[in-house]
């Protein structure tokens, strides 16, 4: 009997393996993103020892514990401070917030907005899946205007958050929206997060076949990505006020967002540079390591 | 001001409490500290936003009490030594992340300059209302270390002293100031560095690979590792096993929480610490901590006036009590005397030590203003009649 030669995983250095199999449901999206996500960290991170994941609660909030990195799964919505105080009191690091919908934006939107207006240096990932599935289908700040959710059974009455132009009106840096369809896209972008200073946000729209997908009578994960891959419209450099979502509408894909302005870091640096004697803070910032050697992404 | 090259003021100041606590902060190592504007707890967050620039520290304003209690916690996991200081509004926000620090064994320091409450209650006037939300504040059974100061010194000295609990046992100390204590101000005396006694954080020594998160001794407390040092761990509020990875069963539960919980109760005497006066020959023991002990002195010198031989305990660590002690005590002496400025919160434990071997008497206040002392010297003439 011939065996097929076994097909060595490309990402299986960064996956702790002894956790598998995972918890995400056959069709969720979630771990096409970690699968992307790993690409882009093998292409772009030089140092995977300085490079650190942070998520809040839910099924997102699972990527730190099925990433071979340091990693820390936090309490629901608070990934973004944690990671705030983590980067500020070790510089040299690069930290990446990756985490839910629900988690990022609801429960945790005010700390999104805040990290967005100080131009933390961090990455933001949002795997948007548009509603709580971790308890069970309920509806969120992004699920769309008359789709269903088990605490919404006759169709939400509130209009849902347009990410992007949440992201950028507060003063990300980097903003990029693709779908679990977008694989290449998808990689690209979180390489671009990742070397850009401050604020960097990627959106990922992905299936939950099992509860948001089935109920709003949207088909299986499969059936989900062919719609994704017909009924994605990408308009790079768009206006972000045209990035709303809609139930059964086309959704805009792109990097919306890719400017420069000073982090945190730096424009904590240079204010202490000006109010402390010059000797003092060149003492203090040699201390003070610079952020870890990024590359950014061939071809 | 700067300070020496670690930034401590060696000499003598007049501070107030919170003052005083800001600069034992820096004195015990602190060097990162989030915090939100509350009264009466703001001054100390002033003081560290004027002072860590010279002193090598980070202060952030947050942008809300939830977001300060856990930037502290990732601060923590970058190498510094954090705190966050708030009041009873904002201590009622950082409850889960309480709970977080125990449940991941962070080393870092609450401070609470208690004010009357419930809800927005009375911001500007003391109370020590929030004792048992110290100790149960967050949900689950966890322990944590509670430390009272009665004076703007022991605001500087007892800080270090929090820093160095939290390092040892790998726990959040929560530090109760009150109000009084926080706006009253006094000589604090900061000593040369050579003379503060500064716990190192435990750091293993293993190598990656072999490190594991949660792996403790036989002192229950796991070594420390810090992010970017090359273990690739895994942190969680999930229970968790030694790897630090979730484990979702009854017996990984009862491991790690019992372990949580021993860590402390199997040491309540390396950790306790209190200060007895007259207890030898005493009828009646007044028990106090925080600003309630200093008004009591006054009541006990005029009772020992009239020849009543009533002693004197004050509670420096509260949390967690001394339970042994409270029963040996109970069974020489005919009363307890608890006052405190809340309905009785702390009195509640010493009721259940002296258990019914002698009377326990509780003063009580609602809040607002210390007792007077004439209260708390009735209540010992009356404890011995």
């Amino acid at each position: 009997m011939s065996m097929t030669p076994a097909v060595e995983n490309p990402v299986e250095q960064l996956l702790r393996s002894e956790r598998m199999p995972h918890i995400w449901c056959p069709g969720c999206g979630i771990g096409t993103t970690v699968n992307c996500f790993a690409r882009a960290v093998e292409e772009c991170v030089s140092d995977l020892d300085n490079l650190i994941i942070v998520s809040g609660i839910g099924c997102t909030g699972r990527v730190a514990g099925y990433l071979e990195l340091d990693s820390f799964h936090t309490t629901h919505g608070r990934a973004i401070p944690f990671a705030t105080g983590l980067k500020l009191a070790n510089p040299k690091l690069k930290v990446v917030v990756y985490s839910g919908d629900g988690d990022l934006i609801a429960i945790g939107g005010n700390h999104f907005i805040h990290a967005a207006r100080r131009n933390a240096d961090i990455t933001v990932i949002c795997v948007n899946n548009f509603n709580y599935a971790m308890t069970g289908g309920q509806i969120g700040p992004t699920t769309p205007l008359d789709a269903v959710g088990t605490t919404s059974p006759y169709g939400v009455c509130e209009r849902p958050f347009n990410l992007p132009f949440l992201a950028e009106s507060c003063g990300a840096v980097y903003v990029a929206r693709w779908t679990a369809y977008h694989v290449r896209q998808m990689t690209r972008a979180m390489c671009e997060a990742l070397n850009k200073r401050g604020f960097s946000f990627v959106e990922v729209i992905t299936p939950c076949p099992t509860l948001y997908e089935r109920r709003n009578r949207l088909g299986s994960g499969l059936d989900r990505m062919q719609w994704f891959k017909e009924n994605s419209v990408i308009k790079n450099g768009v206006d972000t006020r045209e990035c709303d979502i809609a139930l059964r509408q086309k959704i805009v894909c792109g990097k919306f967002v890719d400017v420069d302005r000073p982090s945190l870091l730096e424009m904590v640096e240079a204010k202490m540079a000006s109010v402390l004697h010059r000797r003092r803070w060149e003492r203090m910032s040699r201390e003070q390591q610079k952020p870890i050697a990024m590359r950014p992404m061939k071809g | 001001m700067l300070g020496d090259n670690d930034g401590i003021l060696s000499g003598a100041h007049f501070l107030d409490g919170d003052h005083a606590c800001a600069e034992g902060a820096i004195a015990a190592g602190c060097n990162f500290v989030a915090g939100y504007p509350i009264t009466p707890s703001t001054e100390v967050v002033e003081r560290l936003a004027w002072r860590f620039p010279g002193t090598g520290g980070t202060f952030i304003q947050m942008e809300d009490e939830i977001a300060s209690s856990i930037a502290i916690q990732g601060a923590v996991w970058a190498g510094a030594k954090a705190m966050t200081v708030s009041s009873g509004p904002g201590i009622s926000l950082m409850l889960e992340h309480i709970g977080l620090a125990a449940m991941t064994e962070v080393p870092c320091v609450f401070v609470n300059v208690q004010r009357g409450g419930p809800s927005t209650g009375l911001p500007t006037l003391p109370a020590q209302a929030d004792m048992m939300q110290a100790r149960w504040g967050s949900h689950g059974d966890y322990e944590v270390i509670a430390l009272v100061p009665n004076s703007p010194q022991e605001c500087f000295d007892l800080i270090i002293h929090a820093f160095n609990l939290s390092e040892q046992y790998r726990v959040p100390v929560l530090f109760m100031m009150d109000e009084v204590i926080g706006h009253m101000t006094e000589k604090v005396v900061v000593p040369p560095r050579d003379q503060i006694k500064i716990t190192p954080r435990r750091y293993t020594k293993l190598p990656p690979g072999e490190y594991e998160p949660y792996r403790a001794g036989d002192d229950l407390v796991p070594d420390f590792a810090k992010a970017g040092d090359g273990h690739r761990f895994h942190i969680t509020g999930l229970t968790h096993n030694e790897k630090g990875y979730p484990v979702m069963n009854a017996e990984c539960q009862e491991q790690l929480v019992c372990r949580l919980v021993d860590k402390i109760r199997t040491n309540v005497e390396q950790i306790s610490f209190f200060h007895e006066d007259g207890l030898e020959d005493a009828d009646v023991v007044v028990i106090t901590y925080g600003i309630s002990s200093r008004v009591t002195m006054r009541a006990i010198r005029e009772a020992r006036k009239k020849g009543v031989k009533v002693g004197h305990l004050r509670l420096v660590v509260v949390w967690p009590f001394p339970e042994e002690y409270i029963r040996r005590l109970a069974k020489q002496i005919e009363a307890f005397v608890v006052p405190e400025i809340n309905l009785g919160q702390v009195v509640l434990e010493v009721e259940r030590c002296a258990a019914g071997t002698c009377d326990v008497i509780s003063i009580q206040h609602a809040g607002g203003a210390v007792h007077k002392p004439r209260t708390i010297y009735d209540a010992i003439v009356e404890a011995v009649r």
